[in-house]
């Protein structure tokens, strides 16, 4: 069963008449609904590319937050072999929000580090939503560390609300960790590239995606807030989320005009949730792409191209 | 109408509004309700005579307050891009900041200036809450990496005092960008050896905490100051229970080893010049006052260079 968006009501109505039609068609030997289904099929398939053509930007945050959106993990058990992965922050404790180890890419090893948000409600509650504490982004920077000390290449996947607002995570030092780890893309010697794959939200976004190649999925975000706290913030009404995800400029092809990601990497129709294993697939090329350019740089320009990007960024605006 | 009411009431109306009391000499501690005089207010540093609380002060207060005699000369800003997002919420970006500068009479929310403390060199970074919350945008960024290109150039350690709500919202992610930007200022002070300490100030949150402000050698924070990534508020609608007092404030982090030290204003001169001189391997500073500048110069003008004695250079 997939579940609709509530921008999606309409095509749900037909999508749901096609099956009623077609499951009365199995019950009822006699009937031959064939062609009225497929009419029904193809105005369902036409008003999903007509929604997803041109997708406002609150309703791209909405698909970015698909609950049946392919998430860390799923890229991780399809892209990579012999997935390790390693555990904890060697200080206090193992955060779930964030999976990382070693792994195979074609048989070139790497470390990849990413944001799970789970797919059911204990998974989510486990991984906290893709809210990362503390020990999460210190785990994040001992992999780097260590990816650094071994030569190999880190891949990050994006996908985080944000870091964890808790108490906790307040006390145990959530900005430091969050800088450090920002700090610690910035100083290894291995190619680091990132990909958004679902939400980019904010601080907690930061600390792994600053890379030297960052891609973004068509319908993911990348925002410093996200357009709710935004809209309470600015607007006075968290019910504004419409305007501030329009203005705060979050979608891949704003960030591409701006600079700020190098790749957008297109979707399938309807979205990555609708079919899940080709997005896969595309975000793999992508990444085996980005991984071969960095062939014949240098640890030291490695790191210089690196902080390069990131002091010359904003010096392109949007068109008004 | 006729001589009297043309000429000579405007004339009375002057010279009695001339002698009207100027407003503000007295403010009321925002604390325990004290009513202080302006001018001992200022001299104290705008903490409070009566309860010790600290309240914000403007940027040129403080830097005016830090460097030997007030002299110091200001660092200028390269001029990023002027809403590059064209943001419009319920008013218009550039609107934003024009209210602003028209209330703060400054540029932006960053001052960065070059002087000396003790007769021990510097470059400071002073964020201003005062300008829209010292929020966090190109222009902040602009500044932190002037004037650590400054510091690495002339050999000097940097003081920055931090104090903001967080990243620029109107600059989108532009504003987040900063967080990796001023990292790399950063590091550039680090590999070039400076010493790089971090006061921080009521309020310091958000991304500014999650960047810069948790990156210096030494974490030296004004007593009782907010310093957080998540502000109280939304924690407290995050998890749903009330927060122990005290939470998230300067003692409370001195206490989980997120600072080195809570410093009162009145004696943070004296200890930025002490650690400072230690990390440079100075001889101590001169005790006592040091005489005041020349009243006819310019504050400003101040070559500081010429200034300079031949013993600060870390390498002599």
């Amino acid at each position: 069963m997939t579940q609709y968006l509530d921008f999606e009501k309409p095509l749900a109505e037909i999508e749901g008449k096609a099956e009623e039609l077609r499951a009365m068609a199995r019950a009822n030997e006699e009937m031959d609904v064939s062609d009225e289904a497929t009419t029904l099929d193809a105005k369902a398939s036409k008003m999903l590319e007509d929604l997803y053509k041109d997708l406002t930007p609150w309703r791209k945050c909405q698909v970015a937050r698909h609950p049946e959106r392919p998430h860390c993990r799923d890229y991780i058990d399809a892209l990579f072999s012999e997935y390790t992965p390693l555990a904890g922050d060697r200080n206090f404790a193992d955060d779930h929000a964030v999976m990382g180890g070693l792994a195979r890419l074609n048989d070139t090893p790497v470390m990849v580090i990413g944001h799970e948000k789970g797919d059911d409600t204990k998974s989510r509650i486990e991984r906290n939503f893709g809210m990362a504490r503390p020990e999460g982004y210190r785990k994040a920077i001992r992999l780097m560390q260590m990816a650094d000390k071994f030569g190999l290449p880190v891949v990050t996947l994006v996908d985080t609300p944000g870091a964890y607002p808790g108490k906790g995570a307040e006390e145990r030092g959530q900005s430091e960790a969050i800088a450090r780890a920002t700090e610690t893309c910035l100083q290894i010697k291995v190619p680091l590239i990132s990909v958004i794959i679902g939400e980019g939200g904010s601080g907690g976004a930061v600390a792994f995606a600053t890379a030297n190649r960052i891609a973004m999925l068509e319908h993911s975000i990348y925002s410093v807030i996200s357009p709710e706290g935004c809209a309470s913030i600015l607007w006075k009404d968290a019910e504004k989320m419409r305007e501030a995800a329009e203005a705060l400029r979050l979608t891949a092809q704003d960030l591409k005009k701006l600079n700020v990601v190098d790749d957008v990497i297109p979707e399938p129709r309807g979205g990555a949730h609708r079919d899940r294993d080709t997005t896969i697939q595309a975000v793999g090329k992508t990444i085996e792409r980005m991984l071969k350019s960095f062939d014949n740089q240098s640890g030291e320009e490695l790191v210089h191209n690196r902080r390069r990007k990131f002091l010359d960024m904003g010096s392109r605006g949007l068109a008004a | 109408m006729n001589w009297i009411t043309n000429y000579v009431r405007p004339r009375i109306n002057s010279i009695f509004s001339r002698r009207e009391v100027p407003e503000n000499l007295w403010q009321k501690c925002d604390e325990c309700g004290t009513m202080l005089f302006h001018r001992e207010l200022k001299d104290n540093l705008n903490v409070c005579t009566s309860c010790g609380h600290h309240m914000a002060i403007s940027p040129r207060d403080r830097v005016e307050a830090l460097f030997d005699g007030g002299i110091y000369a200001e660092i200028s800003v390269p001029e990023p891009l002027a809403d590059p997002l064209h943001f419009r919420d319920q008013k218009k970006y550039p609107d934003r900041m024009k209210t602003a500068q028209k209330n703060t009479g400054e540029k932006e929310a960053m001052l960065v200036a070059t002087g000396e403390i003790g007769r021990t060199p510097i470059v400071v970074a002073c964020q201003d809450f005062s300008f829209m919350g010292g929020s966090m945008g190109m222009y902040v960024g602009n500044a932190i990496i002037a004037a650590a290109e400054e510091a690495v150039k002339l050999k000097r350690p940097m003081v920055l005092f931090s104090a903001a709500g967080g990243a620029r919202m109107q600059e989108g992610i532009l504003s987040l960008m900063q967080m990796p930007r001023t990292t790399v200022a950063v590091q550039m002070l680090k590999e070039a050896g400076l010493p790089y300490i971090v006061v921080l100030t009521h309020p310091t949150t958000g991304g500014v905490t999650a960047s810069y402000a948790m990156l210096g050698d030494v974490h030296i924070a004004e007593p009782n100051a907010l310093i957080c990534f998540a502000g109280p508020r939304v924690i407290e609608q995050t998890i749903r229970e009330k927060l122990p007092e005290g939470f998230q404030r300067a003692e409370y982090l001195l206490d989980h080893g997120m600072l080195d030290r809570v410093t009162p204003r009145g004696q943070m001169r004296e200890e930025l010049i002490t650690i400072t001189r230690m990390l440079l391997g100075l001889p101590p500073a001169i005790r006592g006052d040091l005489p005041p500048p020349d009243p006819t110069e310019e504050t400003v003008a101040e070559p500081v260079e010429k200034t300079a004695p031949a013993d600060l250079d870390p390498k002599a």
